[in-house]
Protein backbone atom coordinates (compact mmCIF):
# COMPACT_ATOMS: atom_id res chain seq x y z
CA UNK A 1 0.00 0.00 0.00
CA UNK A 2 1.76 3.03 -0.53
CA UNK A 3 1.98 6.01 1.79
CA UNK A 4 1.02 9.51 0.40
CA UNK A 5 1.75 11.67 3.68
CA UNK A 6 2.35 10.67 7.41
CA UNK A 7 1.48 12.28 10.43
CA UNK A 8 3.47 11.86 13.47
CA UNK A 9 0.38 11.60 16.32
CA UNK A 10 -2.83 10.93 16.05
CA UNK A 11 -3.93 14.53 17.49
CA UNK A 12 -1.73 16.76 15.06
CA UNK A 13 -3.75 18.73 12.64
CA UNK A 14 -1.40 17.85 9.89
CA UNK A 15 0.27 15.67 7.56
CA UNK A 16 3.69 15.38 5.42
CA UNK A 17 3.04 14.84 1.62
CA UNK A 18 5.99 12.09 1.33
CA UNK A 19 5.19 11.65 -2.57
CA UNK A 20 5.74 13.62 -5.20
CA UNK A 21 2.67 14.90 -7.44
CA UNK A 22 0.05 15.15 -5.33
CA UNK A 23 -2.56 17.34 -7.08
CA UNK A 24 -6.26 18.42 -6.32
CA UNK A 25 -8.69 15.41 -5.75
CA UNK A 26 -6.12 12.94 -5.18
CA UNK A 27 -7.12 10.21 -3.14
CA UNK A 28 -4.48 9.77 -0.17
CA UNK A 29 -3.53 7.12 2.17
CA UNK A 30 -1.92 8.90 5.74
CA UNK A 31 0.54 6.87 8.31
CA UNK A 32 0.23 8.19 11.75
CA UNK A 33 3.32 7.10 12.94
CA UNK A 34 3.06 7.30 16.90
CA UNK A 35 -0.04 4.73 16.50
CA UNK A 36 0.93 3.22 13.66
CA UNK A 37 -2.62 3.59 12.00
CA UNK A 38 -3.49 4.33 8.55
CA UNK A 39 -6.05 7.02 7.49
CA UNK A 40 -7.57 8.22 4.26
CA UNK A 41 -8.05 11.95 2.90
CA UNK A 42 -8.51 13.43 -0.19
CA UNK A 43 -6.18 16.39 -1.42
CA UNK A 44 -8.15 19.50 -1.14
CA UNK A 45 -5.28 21.02 -3.11
CA UNK A 46 -1.81 20.58 -4.93
CA UNK A 47 0.77 19.78 -2.78
CA UNK A 48 4.75 19.44 -3.26
CA UNK A 49 6.70 16.70 -1.04
CA UNK A 50 7.07 17.33 2.12
CA UNK A 51 4.74 20.45 2.37
CA UNK A 52 1.61 19.93 4.65
CA UNK A 53 -2.09 19.46 4.62
CA UNK A 54 -4.21 19.69 7.13
CA UNK A 55 -6.26 16.42 8.44
CA UNK A 56 -8.56 18.82 10.35
CA UNK A 57 -10.56 21.88 9.68
CA UNK A 58 -8.73 24.99 10.86
CA UNK A 59 -10.01 28.43 11.82
CA UNK A 60 -7.98 31.82 12.17
CA UNK A 61 -6.25 31.94 15.24
CA UNK A 62 -6.50 28.22 16.05
CA UNK A 63 -2.69 26.48 17.07
CA UNK A 64 -1.66 23.50 14.59
CA UNK A 65 -0.56 21.12 15.92
CA UNK A 66 2.53 18.82 14.50
CA UNK A 67 4.40 15.63 17.11
CA UNK A 68 1.77 17.19 19.43
CA UNK A 69 2.95 20.07 20.32
CA UNK A 70 2.00 23.87 18.91
CA UNK A 71 3.90 24.85 15.73
CA UNK A 72 1.95 28.25 15.44
CA UNK A 73 -1.22 30.39 14.76
CA UNK A 74 -2.92 29.63 11.99
CA UNK A 75 -3.70 33.35 9.91
CA UNK A 76 -6.25 32.29 7.00
CA UNK A 77 -8.78 29.29 7.15
CA UNK A 78 -7.87 25.86 6.31
CA UNK A 79 -10.46 22.70 5.47
CA UNK A 80 -9.37 19.27 5.47
CA UNK A 81 -6.63 18.56 2.58
CA UNK A 82 -5.74 21.96 1.92
CA UNK A 83 -1.94 22.65 1.78
CA UNK A 84 -0.96 24.01 5.04
CA UNK A 85 2.61 26.82 4.93
CA UNK A 86 3.47 30.51 4.76
CA UNK A 87 0.31 31.50 3.85
CA UNK A 88 -2.16 30.43 6.35
CA UNK A 89 0.06 29.04 9.49
CA UNK A 90 3.03 32.01 11.27
CA UNK A 91 5.48 31.08 13.95
CA UNK A 92 4.09 32.67 17.69
CA UNK A 93 7.85 33.57 18.60
CA UNK A 94 10.13 36.12 17.08
CA UNK B 1 21.90 -4.09 17.83
CA UNK B 2 24.83 -5.12 20.56
CA UNK B 3 27.04 -2.82 20.66
CA UNK B 4 28.37 -3.59 23.78
CA UNK B 5 31.55 -5.33 22.67
CA UNK B 6 31.89 -3.32 19.52
CA UNK B 7 35.19 -2.08 17.95
CA UNK B 8 36.49 0.42 15.41
CA UNK B 9 39.69 0.90 14.14
CA UNK B 10 41.21 4.42 14.60
CA UNK B 11 44.70 6.34 15.73
CA UNK B 12 45.55 6.46 19.49
CA UNK B 13 46.98 10.16 20.04
CA UNK B 14 49.66 10.67 22.83
CA UNK B 15 46.73 12.23 25.01
CA UNK B 16 44.83 9.00 24.97
CA UNK B 17 41.93 10.21 22.17
CA UNK B 18 41.49 8.20 19.24
CA UNK B 19 41.15 9.80 16.34
CA UNK B 20 39.47 8.17 12.60
CA UNK B 21 41.31 10.72 10.37
CA UNK B 22 45.25 11.34 9.72
CA UNK B 23 45.35 14.61 8.83
CA UNK B 24 48.40 17.04 8.62
CA UNK B 25 47.10 20.16 8.55
CA UNK B 26 48.57 23.48 7.50
CA UNK B 27 46.52 26.45 9.97
CA UNK B 28 46.49 29.91 8.89
CA UNK B 29 46.22 32.22 12.17
CA UNK B 30 44.76 34.88 9.97
CA UNK B 31 43.34 35.57 6.72
CA UNK B 32 46.81 37.49 5.20
CA UNK B 33 48.60 34.11 6.43
CA UNK B 34 46.26 31.60 3.90
CA UNK B 35 48.11 32.32 0.69
CA UNK B 36 51.76 30.88 2.30
CA UNK B 37 49.32 28.15 4.09
CA UNK B 38 47.97 27.07 0.90
CA UNK B 39 51.52 26.92 -1.16
CA UNK B 40 52.76 24.93 1.82
CA UNK B 41 50.05 22.38 1.17
CA UNK B 42 50.33 22.67 -2.58
CA UNK B 43 54.01 21.53 -2.27
CA UNK B 44 53.94 18.37 0.19
CA UNK B 45 51.04 15.85 -0.88
CA UNK B 46 49.19 14.65 2.13
CA UNK B 47 49.41 17.96 3.77
CA UNK B 48 45.77 20.22 3.45
CA UNK B 49 45.21 23.70 4.13
CA UNK B 50 42.30 25.13 6.54
CA UNK B 51 41.90 28.87 4.75
CA UNK B 52 39.46 31.40 6.82
CA UNK B 53 39.09 35.34 6.67
CA UNK B 54 39.49 36.46 10.29
CA UNK B 55 42.07 36.59 12.95
CA UNK B 56 43.19 40.34 12.29
CA UNK B 57 41.97 42.90 15.20
CA UNK B 58 39.73 40.69 17.28
CA UNK B 59 39.27 41.19 21.31
CA UNK B 60 37.63 39.52 23.94
CA UNK B 61 35.60 36.79 24.16
CA UNK B 62 35.23 36.76 19.74
CA UNK B 63 39.43 36.37 20.28
CA UNK B 64 38.99 33.63 22.62
CA UNK B 65 37.30 31.91 20.87
CA UNK B 66 39.15 32.76 17.42
CA UNK B 67 42.71 30.53 19.04
CA UNK B 68 39.97 28.06 20.99
CA UNK B 69 38.51 27.15 17.74
CA UNK B 70 42.50 26.69 16.48
CA UNK B 71 43.68 24.98 19.01
CA UNK B 72 40.95 22.83 18.81
CA UNK B 73 41.02 21.96 15.41
CA UNK B 74 45.11 21.41 16.02
CA UNK B 75 44.02 19.28 18.96
CA UNK B 76 41.47 16.73 17.18
CA UNK B 77 42.26 13.64 16.74
CA UNK B 78 41.64 13.53 13.79
CA UNK B 79 44.87 15.34 13.21
CA UNK B 80 48.28 13.82 12.98
CA UNK B 81 50.54 17.31 12.70
CA UNK B 82 50.14 20.67 12.07
CA UNK B 83 52.00 23.70 10.63
CA UNK B 84 50.67 27.27 12.02
CA UNK B 85 51.35 30.33 10.15
CA UNK B 86 50.89 33.79 11.32
CA UNK B 87 51.10 37.38 9.92
CA UNK B 88 53.40 38.02 12.89
CA UNK B 89 55.28 34.93 15.18
CA UNK B 90 53.53 35.76 18.42
CA UNK B 91 50.05 34.88 17.86
CA UNK B 92 50.92 31.73 16.04
CA UNK B 93 53.05 30.86 18.83
CA UNK B 94 50.16 30.83 20.92
CA UNK B 95 48.28 29.01 19.02
CA UNK B 96 51.05 26.20 18.53
CA UNK B 97 51.63 26.10 22.08
CA UNK B 98 47.79 25.22 22.50
CA UNK B 99 48.26 22.24 20.21
CA UNK B 100 51.37 21.51 21.44
CA UNK B 101 49.96 21.12 25.20
CA UNK B 102 47.72 17.78 23.27
CA UNK B 103 51.09 15.99 22.59
CA UNK B 104 51.03 16.62 18.91
CA UNK B 105 53.86 17.04 16.81
CA UNK B 106 53.29 21.03 15.67
CA UNK B 107 55.63 23.96 14.72
CA UNK B 108 54.60 27.44 13.95
CA UNK B 109 55.98 30.41 11.48
CA UNK B 110 55.62 34.18 11.10
CA UNK B 111 55.94 35.83 8.16
CA UNK B 112 56.97 38.74 9.46
CA UNK B 113 61.03 39.55 8.59
CA UNK B 114 61.01 36.65 6.40
CA UNK B 115 58.46 37.38 3.68
CA UNK B 116 55.99 34.42 1.75
CA UNK B 117 58.65 32.45 0.51
CA UNK B 118 61.09 32.15 3.19
CA UNK B 119 57.89 31.29 5.31
CA UNK B 120 56.87 28.36 2.54
CA UNK B 121 60.09 26.81 2.24
CA UNK B 122 60.67 26.28 5.78
CA UNK B 123 57.08 25.03 6.58
CA UNK B 124 57.40 22.82 3.51
CA UNK B 125 60.57 21.28 4.61
CA UNK B 126 58.62 20.29 7.92
CA UNK B 127 55.57 19.61 6.59
CA UNK B 128 57.17 16.94 4.58
CA UNK B 129 58.51 15.57 8.12
CA UNK B 130 55.15 15.74 9.46
CA UNK B 131 53.40 13.80 6.18
CA UNK B 132 56.30 10.75 6.50
CA UNK B 133 55.56 10.74 10.29
CA UNK B 134 52.25 10.67 10.06
CA UNK B 135 51.85 8.21 7.31
CA UNK B 136 53.65 5.50 9.21
CA UNK B 137 50.83 5.49 12.23
CA UNK B 138 48.99 2.25 12.31
CA UNK B 139 45.32 1.84 12.95
CA UNK B 140 44.45 -0.23 15.95
CA UNK B 141 41.42 -1.28 17.26
CA UNK B 142 39.58 0.43 20.17
CA UNK B 143 36.32 -0.01 21.97
CA UNK B 144 33.53 1.99 20.66
CA UNK B 145 33.15 4.44 23.90
CA UNK B 146 36.09 6.10 22.36
CA UNK B 147 34.13 7.16 19.61
CA UNK B 148 33.40 11.18 20.05
CA UNK B 149 29.99 11.23 17.56
CA UNK B 150 28.36 14.85 17.22
CA UNK B 151 25.10 15.89 14.97
CA UNK B 152 23.44 19.05 13.69
CA UNK B 153 21.08 18.70 10.47
CA UNK B 154 20.74 21.08 7.71
CA UNK B 155 18.66 22.41 4.65
CA UNK B 156 16.01 20.89 6.85
CA UNK B 157 12.88 19.80 5.56
CA UNK B 158 9.49 17.99 6.44
CA UNK B 159 11.55 15.22 6.13
CA UNK B 160 13.78 15.51 8.41
CA UNK B 161 11.60 15.45 11.09
CA UNK B 162 9.94 12.23 9.86
CA UNK B 163 13.10 10.17 9.01
CA UNK B 164 16.87 11.53 8.59
CA UNK B 165 16.64 13.08 12.40
CA UNK B 166 14.51 10.11 14.18
CA UNK B 167 17.04 8.05 12.69
CA UNK B 168 19.94 9.72 14.43
CA UNK B 169 18.20 10.23 17.30
CA UNK B 170 17.91 5.98 17.76
CA UNK B 171 21.50 5.28 16.79
CA UNK B 172 22.04 8.18 19.72
CA UNK B 173 19.75 6.26 21.90
CA UNK B 174 22.50 2.99 21.11
CA UNK B 175 25.43 4.95 21.61
CA UNK B 176 24.13 6.63 24.92
CA UNK B 177 23.67 3.46 26.26
CA UNK B 178 27.13 2.39 25.62
CA UNK B 179 28.47 5.55 27.31
CA UNK B 180 29.93 7.45 24.39
CA UNK B 181 30.37 10.32 24.09
CA UNK B 182 27.91 12.71 22.47
CA UNK B 183 27.21 16.13 20.77
CA UNK B 184 24.30 18.65 19.83
CA UNK B 185 23.42 21.92 19.84
CA UNK B 186 21.78 24.79 17.23
CA UNK B 187 20.70 27.35 20.18
CA UNK B 188 17.99 29.09 18.07
CA UNK B 189 16.93 25.75 16.08
CA UNK B 190 15.28 24.74 19.71
CA UNK B 191 13.12 27.21 19.75
CA UNK B 192 9.89 26.10 19.89
CA UNK B 193 10.57 22.67 21.93
CA UNK B 194 13.04 23.97 24.44
CA UNK B 195 11.16 22.60 27.41
CA UNK B 196 11.33 19.79 25.83
CA UNK B 197 15.22 19.83 25.73
CA UNK B 198 15.17 21.36 29.29
CA UNK B 199 13.29 18.29 30.59
CA UNK B 200 15.88 16.25 29.42
CA UNK B 201 18.96 17.93 31.42
CA UNK B 202 19.97 15.60 33.85
CA UNK B 203 19.82 17.71 36.58
CA UNK B 204 18.08 21.03 37.49
CA UNK B 205 21.64 22.84 37.08
CA UNK B 206 22.69 21.49 33.82
CA UNK B 207 18.57 23.03 32.96
CA UNK B 208 19.39 26.51 34.13
CA UNK B 209 22.69 26.29 32.64
CA UNK B 210 20.60 25.34 29.05
CA UNK B 211 18.01 28.08 29.95
CA UNK B 212 20.25 30.87 29.99
CA UNK B 213 22.10 30.11 27.14
CA UNK B 214 18.82 29.68 24.85
CA UNK B 215 17.38 32.97 26.26
CA UNK B 216 20.40 34.42 25.54
CA UNK B 217 20.54 33.76 22.22
CA UNK B 218 17.25 34.70 21.56
CA UNK B 219 17.95 37.76 22.97
CA UNK B 220 20.51 38.31 20.43
CA UNK B 221 17.22 37.48 17.66
CA UNK B 222 15.20 40.10 19.39
CA UNK B 223 17.86 42.61 19.46
CA UNK B 224 18.63 42.33 15.25
CA UNK B 225 15.55 41.04 13.91
CA UNK B 226 14.03 43.17 11.38
CA UNK B 227 10.87 40.46 10.92
CA UNK B 228 9.86 36.63 11.93
CA UNK B 229 13.17 35.75 10.75
CA UNK B 230 11.16 33.79 7.42
CA UNK B 231 13.59 32.69 5.05
CA UNK B 232 17.17 33.44 7.86
CA UNK B 233 15.23 30.83 10.11
CA UNK B 234 13.78 28.66 8.91
CA UNK B 235 15.62 28.67 5.82
CA UNK B 236 14.69 29.87 2.36
CA UNK B 237 15.60 26.02 1.55
CA UNK B 238 13.84 24.86 4.61
CA UNK B 239 10.67 26.69 3.23
CA UNK B 240 10.60 25.32 -0.17
CA UNK B 241 10.99 21.81 2.08
CA UNK B 242 7.73 22.66 3.52
CA UNK B 243 8.62 23.13 7.02
CA UNK B 244 6.55 26.54 7.94
CA UNK B 245 7.58 28.00 11.33
CA UNK B 246 10.74 27.98 13.60
CA UNK B 247 8.72 25.42 16.10
CA UNK B 248 7.77 23.22 13.87
CA UNK B 249 11.89 23.11 12.26
CA UNK B 250 13.22 22.85 16.49
CA UNK B 251 10.78 19.95 16.79
CA UNK B 252 12.14 17.92 13.54
CA UNK B 253 15.55 19.12 15.20
CA UNK B 254 14.93 17.19 18.15
CA UNK B 255 13.84 14.56 17.30
CA UNK B 256 18.08 13.90 16.97
CA UNK B 257 18.57 13.58 20.05
CA UNK B 258 16.48 10.50 20.28
CA UNK B 259 13.91 8.98 22.84
CA UNK B 260 16.24 8.05 25.79
CA UNK B 261 19.67 10.49 25.74
CA UNK B 262 19.99 12.61 28.84
CA UNK B 263 22.01 15.76 28.33
CA UNK B 264 24.65 15.57 30.83
CA UNK B 265 26.58 18.74 30.45
CA UNK B 266 26.99 22.07 28.58
CA UNK B 267 29.48 23.83 26.51
CA UNK B 268 30.16 27.11 25.41
CA UNK B 269 31.47 27.38 21.55
CA UNK B 270 34.25 25.11 21.56
CA UNK B 271 34.53 23.76 24.55
CA UNK B 272 36.18 20.08 25.28
CA UNK B 273 33.56 17.14 27.28
CA UNK B 274 35.34 16.42 30.37
CA UNK B 275 33.17 13.58 30.31
CA UNK B 276 30.69 11.29 28.40
CA UNK B 277 27.52 11.32 27.74
CA UNK B 278 25.43 13.73 25.87
CA UNK B 279 26.20 17.14 25.68
CA UNK B 280 25.18 20.80 24.00
CA UNK B 281 26.66 23.26 22.94
CA UNK B 282 25.62 26.65 22.56
CA UNK B 283 26.09 27.34 18.66
CA UNK B 284 24.83 28.97 15.78
CA UNK B 285 22.60 26.62 13.18
CA UNK B 286 24.49 27.67 10.17
CA UNK B 287 25.49 24.40 9.11
CA UNK B 288 29.83 25.30 8.56
CA UNK B 289 29.76 27.20 11.75
CA UNK B 290 28.51 24.66 13.71
CA UNK B 291 30.08 21.37 12.46
CA UNK B 292 33.65 23.50 12.68
CA UNK B 293 32.87 23.97 16.00
CA UNK B 294 32.01 20.33 16.66
CA UNK B 295 35.56 19.63 15.41
CA UNK B 296 37.33 21.77 17.36
CA UNK B 297 35.51 20.46 20.74
CA UNK B 298 37.15 17.09 19.62
CA UNK B 299 34.39 15.64 17.90
CA UNK B 300 35.90 12.16 15.89
CA UNK B 301 32.77 11.82 13.07
CA UNK B 302 29.36 13.82 12.54
CA UNK B 303 26.25 12.07 11.77
CA UNK B 304 24.61 15.40 9.37
CA UNK B 305 20.95 14.40 8.73
CA UNK B 306 19.19 16.56 5.83
CA UNK B 307 16.32 16.70 3.80
CA UNK B 308 16.80 19.12 0.95
CA UNK B 309 20.36 17.95 0.97
CA UNK B 310 22.88 20.18 2.06
CA UNK B 311 26.09 19.46 0.68
CA UNK B 312 28.40 20.71 3.66
CA UNK B 313 31.74 18.74 4.65
CA UNK B 314 34.33 19.56 6.85
CA UNK B 315 38.60 19.66 6.41
CA UNK B 316 38.96 17.16 9.41
CA UNK B 317 35.52 15.81 10.57
CA UNK B 318 34.32 13.43 8.36
CA UNK B 319 30.12 14.34 7.83
CA UNK B 320 27.95 11.64 7.42
CA UNK B 321 25.16 12.59 5.33
CA UNK B 322 21.48 10.81 6.02
CA UNK B 323 18.93 11.81 4.31
CA UNK B 324 14.77 10.30 3.82
CA UNK B 325 13.62 12.56 1.63
CA UNK B 326 12.70 10.66 -1.85
CA UNK B 327 13.30 13.45 -4.05
CA UNK B 328 16.98 14.54 -2.85
CA UNK B 329 17.69 10.64 -2.82
CA UNK B 330 17.22 10.79 -6.37
CA UNK B 331 18.41 14.29 -7.34
CA UNK B 332 21.48 14.28 -5.32
CA UNK B 333 22.40 10.89 -4.58
CA UNK B 334 26.50 11.45 -4.33
CA UNK B 335 26.20 13.37 -1.46
CA UNK B 336 24.24 11.40 0.60
CA UNK B 337 25.43 8.20 2.76
CA UNK B 338 22.46 6.75 4.29
CA UNK B 339 19.09 6.51 2.30
CA UNK B 340 16.46 6.03 5.12
CA UNK B 341 13.59 6.84 2.70
CA UNK B 342 12.44 3.27 3.31
CA UNK B 343 10.66 5.02 6.88
CA UNK B 344 8.55 6.99 4.82
CA UNK B 345 7.27 3.72 2.37
CA UNK B 346 6.96 1.98 5.42
CA UNK B 347 9.52 -0.53 4.32
CA UNK B 348 12.04 -0.04 7.20
CA UNK B 349 11.42 0.68 10.90
CA UNK B 350 12.89 3.57 12.97
CA UNK B 351 15.23 0.78 14.92
CA UNK B 352 16.88 -0.41 11.50
CA UNK B 353 17.31 2.83 9.97
CA UNK B 354 19.08 3.27 13.53
CA UNK B 355 21.09 0.62 12.81
CA UNK B 356 22.15 1.58 9.68
CA UNK B 357 23.51 5.06 10.82
CA UNK B 358 24.95 3.22 13.37
CA UNK B 359 26.47 0.76 10.61
CA UNK B 360 27.79 4.06 8.46
CA UNK B 361 29.26 5.82 11.65
CA UNK B 362 31.20 2.77 12.32
CA UNK B 363 32.27 2.02 8.80
CA UNK B 364 33.32 5.94 8.35
CA UNK B 365 35.19 5.55 11.83
CA UNK B 366 37.30 3.03 10.17
CA UNK B 367 38.48 4.93 7.44
CA UNK B 368 35.37 4.23 4.69
CA UNK B 369 35.44 8.08 3.09
CA UNK B 370 32.22 9.87 3.19
CA UNK B 371 31.00 11.46 0.10
CA UNK B 372 31.56 15.14 1.39
CA UNK B 373 35.11 13.84 1.93
CA UNK B 374 35.42 12.45 -1.62
CA UNK B 375 33.92 15.08 -3.14
CA UNK B 376 36.33 17.39 -1.68
CA UNK B 377 34.08 19.34 1.02
CA UNK B 378 36.37 21.11 3.26
CA UNK B 379 33.97 24.14 4.84
CA UNK B 380 36.09 25.58 7.93
CA UNK B 381 34.06 28.46 9.04
CA UNK B 382 34.93 30.29 12.40
CA UNK B 383 32.44 31.61 14.25
CA UNK B 384 32.79 35.39 14.98
CA UNK B 385 30.45 37.19 18.19
CA UNK B 386 31.18 40.79 16.57
CA UNK B 387 33.04 43.39 15.06
CA UNK B 388 36.64 43.68 14.91
CA UNK B 389 38.15 46.39 16.58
Amino acid sequence: MTIHFVVHDEGDSVGVVVVEGVKAGDALTGWIMDQDKTINFKAASDIPIGHKLAIKPLRENDTAIKYGVDIGRVVAPVAEGEHVHVHNLKTKRW
Amino acid sequence: MDLSKQTFWGYRRQNGRVGVRNHVIILPVDDLSNAASEAVANNIKGAMALPHPYGRLQFGADLDLHFRTLIGTGSSPNVAGVIVIGIEDGWAKKVADGIAAAGKPVMSYGIELHGDHDTIMRASKMAKCFVQEASALVREQCPIQELWVSTKCGESDTTSGCAGNPSVGNAFDKFYEQGMTLLFGETTEVTGGEQLVAARCRTPQIREQFMAMFNRYQDVVNRHKTSDLSESQPTKGNIAGGLTTIEEKALGNIQKIGKRCLVDGVLDKAEVPTGSGLWFMDSSSAAAEMVTLCAASGFAVHLFPTGQCNVIGNPILPVVKICGNPRSVRTMKEHIDVDVSGLLRREINMDQAGDMVVDMALRTANGRMTNAEVLGHREFVLTRLYESA
